[in-house]
C-alpha cells in the first residue's frame, strides 16, 4: 500500500492524483481499523455465501442439470427453460393466482391498518387505547404453521367453531378449505387479523408526529374530528402511507410461500398453487432443478422490476420514495 | 375516563363529534374483540375435557377443566424432542444471528470506515434480488448442511433489516467524541467495541435478539427444505404434522375409538398453546422494544 501511495503521489496528472487520495484514504482506513475489517469479514462471508453464490447458481436456469456434471459442467440450453414454462398450460393459472392473491391482499390489508390507527389516535383515554394496541399486536407473534393450524380448526368440516356455530343457526356445513372460491378471503383476512395491529404502529408513531399547531388550527377553523382526520391527520401521514405502499405494490410478485403452502390441499390447489409454491414443489419435491430455477428467476426479476418501477413512479408524482 | 374529560367535551364537542366518538368506540370494541375471542377459545378448549371439545360445548370459558391434554403432550416423546429442539434453535440461532449483525453493523456505522457505502449497498440488495429457492438449496446442499442442526443456523442467519437497525442505532447514540477521545488514549477499535459500544447499546441488542429469538422460535420453512430426519425437527415442523397435514387428509376413520378420537382433537388445542403460550408471555413486557425496533428502521438510515 505505502509503495503504491508513494508512486502516485509523485505522478502529476489531475486523475491519478485524485485517485491517489482515494487509495491512501484506503490505506490510511485500512491500516487504522485493521481490526474492524477482521470483523466484518464473517458476515460478509455469509451475504458471500449464502446469497451471492445462490444468485451465480441461477445460471441453472439456462442449463440442462446434471447431478453427475454439476451446475458447471451441465450443458447450456439457453432460453429452453423459460419457454417451457411459458408455453406451460399452468403459466398463466400460476400468474393469475399470484397477483389475484396478493391484489387481494393489498387492497383489503393496506387500507384497514392505517383506519385503525387513526380510530386509535382518535381515543382519549389512555388505557383503553393502549390495551387494544397491546391485543391487536399480539397475532403478529403468533407462527405460520400455529396460524394456519388456527384457521384449520375453526373451519373444520365437522368440529369447527364456524360449522358448529352455522350448525346451530341451522345452516348446513361447509369444508371452507376445500372450497377453491374460499382459499383467497381465507387467506386475506386471516393475514390481516394476524398484522393489522403491527402494521398500524407505524402509522400511529407518524401521527404522532404530526405539529401540534395544526390542529390548533384546525379547532380554531371549526372543524370536526372527522374533518380534521381528513385535513390534517391524512396528510400528515401521507409520505409513510406512500413508502408502505411503493413496498407492498414492490412485492406483489414476492408473496410468502409458507403460509399458502400450509393451506393448500388438493382440493384449492386450483386457485392456491402460485409461483412459489410451484418452484418448491416442481424443484425440491420432483427435483426438476433447472426448470424451478427458471420459474424462481423468472419471479426474482419481474419482482424487481416492479419495484424499481413502483419506486421510479412514486418519485416523479410525490417526491416518497425509497431510494 | 375521568368526568373532567367528559364536562369538557360535552362542551367543545358537537352532536356529530359524540356519534363519530361512538363509531370509533363501537369499532375499536369490535375489532377488540375478534383479536381476542378466538385466543380465549382455543385456550379454554385447551384445558377443558376432551368430549366438551368435540361435543361443541366450549363458547368462551373451559367446561369440566382437565389437563389431558397437555399430560398425552409431555408423554409423546416426538413433542418433547420438538420441543428441546426449538429451544436448542432459538438460543443458538439468537447468538450466532445476534454476533454476526452486530459485527457488520457496528463497522458500517464508523464514518471513517473506508467502503461502507458499497458494503451497506451489497448488502442491501439481496432485500430486492434472491438468486431463488433451488440455487441456495444448492449451495447448502454442496457444504454438506442438510439434514444437519446447521442449516437452521447459518443459511439465515442475518436479516438485512436488523444491520438497517442496528447500524442507525449506532450511528446516532455513540457519540463521535466517544471516538475521538479514546484513539487519543490509544484504544484499539475491539476493546471500544467491547467496553464501550456493547455496554452503550443494551437497548438495540435487546431488539435484535427478541426478533431473532421469535423468528427462530417460529420458523418452518428452512427446517422443511434442509432436514430430513425427524429427530432435528424443530416444533413447529412437528405441529405441521400433527395438526396440519392430519386435518387435510379429510374425514377421520369412524371406526376409531371415540375416545382416542376426542383426545386427538383436544391435542391440538393443547398443541397451539403449548407453541405459542412462550412466546405470547413475555410478549407484554417487550412490546415497546418491538415497536422501537420498528420505527429505527423506518428512518431512513
Amino acid at each position: 500500500m505505502n509503495v503504491e501511495i508513494a508512486v502516485e503521489q509523485q505522478t502529476g496528472a489531475s486523475i491519478k492524483r485524485r485517485r491517489g487520495r482515494l487509495s491512501s484514504a484506503a490505506a490510511r482506513s485500512f491500516a487504522k481499523h485493521w481490526q474492524l475489517y477482521l470483523v466484518v469479514i464473517p458476515p460478509l462471508l455469509y451475504f458471500i455465501i449464502f446469497k451471492y453464490y445462490p444468485m451465480l447458481n441461477a445460471v441453472l436456469a439456462f442449463k440442462d442439470y446434471n447431478v453427475i456434471k454439476g451446475i458447471w459442467g451441465s450443458p447450456w440450453v439457453g432460453m429452453k427453460n423459460f419457454k417451457l414454462f411459458f408455453d406451460n398450460p399452468i403459466f398463466w393459472n400460476l400468474i393469475k393466482n399470484t397477483i389475484y392473491l396478493s391484489g387481494y391482499l393489498l387492497l383489503a390489508g393496506f387500507p384497514i391498518p392505517i383506519a385503525l390507527a387513526l380510530m386509535l389516535n382518535e381515543v382519549r383515554s389512555n388505557r383503553f387505547k393502549r390495551f387494544v394496541q397491546l391485543v391487536t399486536f399480539a397475532p403478529y407473534f403468533i407462527s405460520t404453521v400455529v396460524m394456519v393450524s388456527i384457521i384449520m380448526l375453526f373451519l373444520a368440516p365437522r368440529l369447527g367453531f364456524i360449522n358448529v356455530l352455522m350448525n346451530h343457526l341451522g345452516l348446513d356445513s361447509i369444508n371452507f378449505l376445500g372450497m377453491p372460491s374460499m382459499f383467497r378471503s381465507i387467506y386475506v383476512w386471516s393475514d390481516i387479523w394476524q398484522t393489522a395491529g403491527y402494521s398500524a404502529v407505524i402509522y400511529l408513531a407518524a401521527l404522532a408526529g404530526i405539529d401540534p399547531t395544526l390542529y390548533e388550527a384546525a379547532k380554531v377553523d371549526g372543524a370536526s374530528r372527522f374533518q380534521k382526520i381528513w385535513h390534517v391527520d391524512l396528510p400528515g401521514i401521507l409520505p409513510t402511507i406512500i413508502i408502505v405502499l411503493i413496498l407492498n405494490v414492490g412485492n406483489v410478485m414476492a408473496i410468502g410461500f409458507e403460509k399458502v403452502y400450509l393451506l393448500q390441499n388438493p382440493l384449492n390447489l386450483v386457485n392456491s398453487e402460485i409461483i412459489s409454491t410451484y418452484v418448491y414443489s416442481i424443484g425440491l419435491l420432483n427435483a426438476n432443478y433447472s426448470f424451478a430455477t427458471a420459474v424462481g428467476l423468472f419471479n426474482s426479476v419481474i419482482n424487481l422490476v416492479l419495484l424499481v418501477l413502483v419506486n421510479g413512479l412514486a418519485k416523479r408524482f410525490s417526491n416518497n420514495s425509497l431510494w | 375516563m375521568s368526568s373532567m374529560i367528559t364536562t369538557r367535551t360535552r362542551i367543545k364537542e358537537s352532536a356529530g363529534d359524540r356519534l363519530f366518538m361512538a363509531v370509533v368506540y363501537t369499532i375499536l370494541t369490535l375489532v377488540l374483540i375478534a383479536v381476542i375471542y378466538p385466543l380465549i377459545y382455543i385456550l379454554s378448549s385447551s384445558i377443558s375435557s376432551p368430549s366438551a371439545v368435540t361435543s361443541g360445548k366450549v363458547w368462551l370459558w373451559p367446561v369440566d377443566i382437565s389437563f389431558k391434554g397437555f399430560e398425552t403432550l409431555f408423554h409423546t416423546p416426538q413433542i418433547v424432542t420438538g420441543y428441546g429442539n426449538s429451544l436448542f434453535y432459538t438460543a443458538a440461532g439468537t447468538l450466532i444471528s445476534v454476533a454476526l449483525t452486530v459485527m457488520i453493523a457496528y463497522p458500517l456505522s464508523r464514518k471513517t470506515f473506508f467502503g461502507r457505502s458499497a458494503i451497506m449497498m451489497i448488502i442491501t440488495f439481496t432485500m430486492i434480488f434472491s438468486g431463488g429457492l433451488i440455487p441456495t438449496y444448492m449451495v447448502v446442499r454442496g457444504l454438506h448442511l442438510i439434514d444437519t442442526r446447521w442449516a437452521l443456523l447459518i443459511p439465515n442467519a442475518i436479516w438485512v433489516w436488523q444491520v438497517i437497525i442496528a447500524r442507525s442505532f449506532f450511528m446516532s447514540s455513540i457519540p463521535e467524541e466517544l471516538i475521538e477521545a479514546s484513539e487519543i488514549d490509544g484504544c484499539s477499535d475491539l476493546r471500544f467495541m467491547r467496553s464501550v459500544v456493547i455496554p452503550l447499546s443494551k437497548p438495540i441488542l435487546a431488539v435484535l435478539v427478541l426478533m431473532y429469538a421469535v423468528g427462530q422460535w417460529n420458523a418452518y420453512f428452512d427446517a422443511l427444505i434442509y432436514l430430513k430426519s425427524a429427530k432435528l425437527f424443530p416444533l413447529q415442523l412437528i405441529l405441521r404434522s400433527i395438526i396440519i397435514q392430519n386435518n387435510s387428509s379429510g374425514v377421520m376413520d369412524a371406526m376409531k375409538q371415540v375416545e382416542r378420537q376426542q383426545l386427538a382433537e383436544l391435542l391440538k388445542y393443547a398443541l397451539i398453546v403449548v407453541a405459542t403460550l412462550p412466546v405470547l408471555i413475555i410478549y407484554p413486557f417487550v412490546q415497546r422494544f418491538f415497536v422501537q425496533g420498528m420505527l429505527v428502521g423506518s428512518v431512513k438510515g
